[in-house]
């Protein structure tokens, strides 16, 4: 279920800028990974391109290598939709679809690609789900009700439930949080936790405690200036990246000092 | 409908809160705002009540006059067949431009390449500004003879459907020809109102879909339709209301005549074309017939919205505006 992610030497594009420039990294299955860096660095940007929804915006092209268990994502005659149906994402603000009852929702990525699925496997997998985001007791009662009728806590975890529905290898989280109060946050920190027994995680945060709360390694991207592409400036375990960086940068950033 | 107006007290409490800010607000603007849009609220009120009252009272001598007065011995008998015809042509009509006007909203909003679209669109957008009476004109002219082979095949092959017994007719100036002319008409309506709402589909519901492993057509099928549905079916009510009011196009392309159920024989009327056809010539009673068909033409039109507007509040709760 869950896999391991080599990119290597790894350009991002839009058009003829280069967004993020060079980065070699290597994610270990079964882990959480996050990448944190000021606003416009190229994390968020980076992230997309673990499952190819950087293609989404015109003009964006990648050159490198993304590999997921040695399989690489943009070797020829690979259809993005596969990719993405491996590499579940999860948004920053949260996004269930809005004529979609919670039980629909769930089942959203299952019934796609005219996939039929029994009744009695659809009610054991909505469960199933559900639990897995820690969100089956808030809501058993009301599967059928509208899942933006939720609060947007509980919209964020039934969007994590419909991410993990499609049983994914990789899960992706753009800034999960950042749309939620303090206690939502708290839940979805906790249920990152929980999904790390099973899937390899990613997360791009622009809260470092966060970052040092569920993360195993951490990820600092930068950028030079405005116009200049983001860089991976330092990749190592949080303990590390946030008691003894090797880069100034990093330290400088930890420490509060800039962004 | 409803126009509300609120005055918002935003104005006056930032002026009390931030003194070095310069005094720009000026309640009487505020007030006289509110003003006009409330008047031009109620003006629309009043031109439909007066337009209602104006049919009503000229309609009114219809149905106290004696039977032998009437064109066709009673106003239903006379009234019946246009209905028919009218909705005849309009259901025609939009069979064809629903879904032509929805692929082409489609394909500009989330298919074709970005520079390409546009222009696209410039020339649907293009379509809506021609004089309606110039498509009656191509209609009868290029399109009536040049359909009738087509009418022939379908006669020959289709005929034991009532709506397709031949023989056909030869000059092609038939319901079916005239509901096409709409057809293409009203395309452009549907077509600039679906793009427009098309488009913005919120990206994080796109995303969502995309995410998931959908194709674009599933994620299309997923966020674009279900966020667009009010839409949609605002736009083909609006399509709908200009074929059962189109008078030109019908008048020109349409041998009308009595009630009939093959749609590729001459014969059948509508409302808005009957009613221009013998205008000019119609005095007393007459007249107040023809404007009792408008009335029943208007009513019809009030009908066809209060349907659509249950249609999309069916869908409030799911709408994703709460």
């Amino acid at each position: 279920m869950s896999k391991r992610i080599d990119v290597e030497d790894l350009n991002v594009y839009y058009g003829d800028f280069l967004a993020v420039e060079d980065v070699n990294m290597t994610i270990e299955p079964r882990s959480v990974t996050a990448f944190i860096g000021p606003s416009g660095c190229g994390k968020s940007t980076f992230l997309r391109t673990l499952n190819r929804m950087h293609e989404v915006i015109a003009g964006a092209r990648v050159e490198g290598k993304v590999m997921l268990d040695g399989d690489d994502l943009y070797a020829k005659g690979v259809d993005p939709v596969l990719v993405r149906s491996q590499v579940g994402m999860v948004f920053q603000r949260p996004n269930p679809f809005p004529t979609m009852s919670i039980r629909e929702n769930v089942l959203a990525g299952v019934r796609l690609n005219n996939r039929k699925i029994a009744r009695s496997d659809a009610d054991d997998l909505v469960e199933s789900s559900l639990r897995g985001a820690n969100l089956w007791n808030e809501v058993k009662d009301r599967l059928d009700k509208p899942g933006s009728g939720l609060s947007g806590g509980q919209q964020q975890r039934l969007c994590i439930a419909r991410s993990i529905a499609v049983r994914p290898n990789v899960i992706l989280m753009d800034e999960p949080c950042s749309a939620l109060d303090p206690i939502s946050t708290l839940a979805v920190e906790d249920l990152i936790n929980e999904l790390k027994e099973e899937y390899t995680v990613v997360i791009v945060t622009h809260n470092m405690q966060q970052a040092a709360r569920v993360s195993d390694k951490t990820a600092f991207f930068n950028i030079a200036g405005t116009g200049k592409p983001g860089k991976l400036v330092e990749y190592a375990p949080t303990q590390e990246i946030f008691n003894n960086p090797k880069q100034k940068a990093t330290e400088d950033y930890v420490s509060g000092r800039f962004g | 409908m409803s126009i509300t107006s609120d005055s918002p007290n935003g104005p006056s409490t930032r002026r009390n809160s931030s003194k070095e800010l310069p005094d720009v607000g000026n309640p009487a603007a505020d007030k006289i705002f509110s003003g006009i849009s409330l008047s031009a609220g109620i003006l629309i009120l009043v031109v439909l009540a007066a337009v209602a009252i104006f049919l009503v009272a000229q309609a009114l001598p219809v149905f106290s006059a004696n039977a032998e007065e009437l064109t066709a011995g009673s106003f239903l008998k006379y009234i019946w067949p246009l209905t028919i015809g009218t909705l005849i042509a309009s259901a025609i009509a939009l069979l064809i431009a629903t879904p032509v006007g929805i692929g082409v909203a489609l394909y500009i909003s989330h298919y074709a390449p970005r520079r390409f679209a546009k222009t696209i669109g410039y020339i649907i957008d293009l379509l809506a500004a021609i004089p309606s009476v110039i498509f009656g004109a191509w209609g009868a002219a290029v399109l009536a003879p040049k359909i009738v082979p087509f009418y022939d095949w379908l006669a020959a092959y289709f005929g034991w459907l009532p709506i397709f017994v031949g023989p056909a007719s030869q000059t092609g100036k038939t319901i079916l020809t005239a509901g096409i002319v709409l057809g293409i008409m009203i395309l452009p309506i549907i077509t600039s109102m679906c793009r427009e709402i098309f488009i913005q589909t919120p990206k994080l519901q796109e995303e969502a879909a995309l995410g998931l492993g959908a194709t674009r057509w599933e994620m299309v099928k997923m966020t674009v339709f279900p966020f667009a549905r009010t839409g949609i079916v605002s736009s083909v009510m609006l399509a709908l209301g200009r074929a059962l009011g189109e008078t030109m196009a019908v008048t020109l392309v349409l041998a009308s005549g009595p009630l009939n159920a093959s749609l590729i024989q001459s014969g059948n009327q509508t409302f808005a074309s009957e009613i221009a056809l013998n205008f000019p010539e119609a005095y007393g009673l007459r007249m107040s017939e023809l404007i009792a068909a408008g009335l029943v033409l208007f009513v019809i039109t009030l009908i066809v919205n209060v349907i659509a507007r249950m249609i999309t509040s069916r869908y409030k709760e799911f709408s994703g505006a709460n």
